[in-house]
């Protein structure tokens, strides 16, 4: 993108318009998330930059709502107090206890599914393929709508198990495609050899198909955990009082009682997409190296 | 599959001595079956869970059957009716028969339905229901006396739009249309009509969230597919990180951004453009959820487009420019009709998300940013009305599946790809 050094002055404007115009937009998709962090240590139960903080004024800043967000209240002694519970440490147990379940399951159903969709002897390809995505593309509340009249039929209705049978839902869409594109290159003479090598099947699968589709199961389980661990529409619609989850806690302390508590919370989530963004740029590139793509 | 080679004049045995052809259809069948098989259970398990609870969802929207199980005798004793005089002690005797042998909640249930037939039809029918078991004949002075509404032939008149089995109220309701009592489609007053400006705002945001994203992708994506791989890669970050965090944080740092103390108000005040008593309404309303939507669809519109780019070689720029365009003529008659795809397979991927939008309208809208999904949740969970929550589903749902169809035929879904 380098500007040639024979360019016009039209051009070196319009060059240098289009890269501000460009560091405006990613500037658009970050700032707020980077905003967030900074005022998560605010020492007033407020939530915006008070002069003190901006002069970076040590005493303008605390941990307190770090230490609401973990339990922690024994100091806290002022109108904070009164929200400080335990409910983000359960309703985060409880998002991770409903995701992990949901996503052994999505990326196992999904993973059954792609195989079956990649051979090319599969019958009627297409619309099942269009139908395991669909998910996807419905909009939560329909399906929440369906799925809260359907559950309080069959007395699924505020259980656990609904829950997670509605977050396998969700997440398998992701498994599925993930899965089928890394299949898509996968050389099935492979396991043509490995049969004629006298292994069965199933040992072929695990010894040889299944390390290669690995990456794409991984991320596909990472998108389907992601989801069911943020997920909060069909949590508003068919769990009880029992399923608080977090993005529930966050969702009524956005409501009612918002205080600086949910910026610590959304802090430590934004690290840890961080993290599992990190994780997934690893895996593409192990990934393509495996399939012999060479990094471009 | 033909095998055989025209000069062999019987079949082509195999080793076994079996027909090749038979052989061959044998070994398909069977891996068409173990395919099957793997997708089996997994279909399974979403038509169950998925298909079905939906479906079933939507039959609602044009159910009317309890009603009709609740009054048969009312009604068959409606049908007998000149629905011109006032109603005769056949019709009280009847309705009568019904409430008396009716389920308690059934009734609360049927005359709620027949509350959005007939305003009043509710209390009217709660309060007689309540005396019904002191009642004796002659039942309409009984009726009367319970509640002297029962001499207006409106609410006998509104039985009619619930007589059959399966209607249409609740998609004209939707509509900002009904039925009057001989089941002709009016509009509804002015004063309570909602949905069809609900509509149309639920397509204007998507429209204008969808130009949106395309206008600020665009410029984004060329860059990311034109710079070395390693500064593009640092750059991505900023596009998929909030890709990959939470929506409820992403909201929450919104309303810490454009609420009347927010930063971009502080900001501005500062900067000497807004004086502070001027600041800028930014959340709470149409413009908070169009740029809160606007964020969180963004990377929906990059990554289709950026995977687009990336396959346009270079040289084609180049061998425009060498032929006599200028640089600009090159991108938009040579480039940009190369990235059509991507930006199609984005508007339609944005689009399709951003109409049936319900969380971030509802925390960062307002009033005047609600959308139709809004609605929907509205009559779940609030009003109860299940039909016409289901006729605005159903509607949604309908426009979405012809978008959706349509980027299957364009783009195919098992292009569709994450991250």
């Amino acid at each position: 993108m380098a500007l040639p050094i024979y360019a016009t002055t039209g051009q070196r404007i319009w060059h240098y318009f289009y890269m501000a115009f460009c560091i405006f937009v990613l500037f658009f998709l970050v700032a707020p998330l980077v905003a967030v962090i900074p005022l998560s240590f605010t020492a007033t139960p407020f939530l915006n930059f008070t002069p003190e903080m901006l002069s970076l004024d040590p005493d303008a800043f605390s941990v307190r709502w770090y230490k609401s967000l973990f339990g922690m209240c024994g100091d806290v002694e002022d109108v904070a107090s009164t929200m400080c519970h335990n409910k983000w440490m359960t309703g985060a147990g409880r998002s991770l206890y409903y995701a992990v379940i949901s996503t052994l399951l999505a990326t196992f159903l999904g993973t059954l599914a792609a195989l079956g969709l990649s051979s090319e002897h599969m019958p009627a390809k297409r619309p099942i393929m269009a139908l395991m995505i669909s998910p996807l593309i419905v909009p939560l509340i329909i399906t929440a709508a369906g799925m809260a009249f359907f559950f309080a039929k069959v007395n699924l209705s505020n259980t656990d198990a609904g829950i997670i049978l509605a977050y396998t839902i969700l997440g398998m869409p992701f498994v599925v495609i993930t899965v089928t594109s890394t299949l898509v290159g996968f050389d099935r003479s492979l396991m043509r050899a490995g049969a004629n090598l006298g292994g069965t099947p199933a040992y072929n699968f695990f010894k040889i198909q299944m390390p290669l589709i690995a990456p794409g199961m991984i991320s596909g389980a990472l998108f389907a955990f992601i989801t069911a661990f943020d997920e909060i529409v069909i949590i508003l619609f068919i769990g009880g009082p029992q399923q608080h989850t977090l993005p529930r806690q966050m969702w009524s302390g956005i409501r009612q009682e918002i205080s600086p508590t949910i910026l610590s919370a959304a802090t430590i989530l934004v690290l840890f997409s961080v993290v599992l963004l990190t994780t997934l740029e690893l895996l593409r590139r192990r990934s393509e190296r495996l399939r012999g793509i060479t990094p471009h | 599959m033909s095998a055989a080679p025209e000069t062999v004049s019987g079949p082509l045995i195999t080793a076994d001595g079996i027909p090749l052809k038979e052989s061959l259809q044998k070994s398909l069948r069977r891996s068409k079956i173990r395919a099957a098989l793997l997708v089996a259970p997994p279909l399974l398990f979403l038509i169950f869970l998925f298909v079905i609870p939906i479906g079933n969802m939507l039959t609602r929207s044009v159910d009317d059957k309890l009603i009709n199980q609740v009054l048969p005798n009312t009604f068959e004793a409606f049908e007998s009716w000149d629905k011109v005089s006032e109603p005769d002690e056949t019709m009280f005797a009847a309705i009568y028969q019904d409430l008396k042998a009716a389920d308690k909640t059934d009734i609360g249930k049927a005359s709620v339905r027949m509350n959005y037939a007939k305003p009043g039809w509710r209390s009217l029918v709660k309060r007689t229901a309540r005396k019904i078991k002191k009642m004796e004949p002659p039942y309409k002075e009984a009726f009367l006396k319970a509640d002297d509404r029962w001499t207006d032939n409106e609410y006998w008149l509104s039985l009619g739009i619930m007589k059959d089995k399966r209607t249409m109220g609740y998609y004209l309701n939707a509509v900002d249309r009904t039925y009057d009592f001989d089941k002709n489609v009016v509009h509804v007053d002015e004063n309570r009509k909602v949905y069809n400006l609900l509509w149309w705002r639920t397509i204007q945001v998507s429209i204008i969230v969808t130009l949106a994203c395309l206008l600020l992708a665009y410029p984004v994506a060329y860059l990311l597919a034109t710079l070395p791989m390693r500064i593009a890669n640092l750059l991505m970050i900023c596009v998929l990180m909030p890709f990959w965090t939470s929506l409820l944080v992403r909201i929450v740092a919104w309303m810490i951004m454009l609420q009347q103390n927010g930063v971009v108000n502080d900001t501005l005040v500062a900067a000497g453009v807004l004086s502070d008593e001027n600041r800028l309404a930014m959340m709470y309303n149409f413009n908070g959820t169009v740029i809160v939507m606007t964020q969180i669809l963004l990377p929906f519109m990059i990554l289709p487009i950026f995977s687009v780019m990336k396959t346009i070689p270079p040289s084609y720029m180049k061998a425009a420019q060498n032929l006599g365009a200028t640089p600009t003529l090159a991108f938009i008659r040579v480039y940009m009709p190369q990235t059509i795809p991507g930006i199609g397979a984005g508007c339609i991927l944005v689009f399709i998300v951003a109409i049936g939008y319900y969380i971030t309208p509802e925390l960062v809208g307002g009033k005047d940013g609600r959308l139709i999904g809004n609605m929907v949740a509205y009559h779940m969970q609030r009003s109860l009305n299940w039909g016409l929550a289901a006729a605005m589903g159903t509607i949604l749902l309908i426009v979405i599946l012809i978008f959706y169809w349509i980027y299957d035929k364009i783009i195919g879904i098992d292009n569709m790809k994450m991250g």
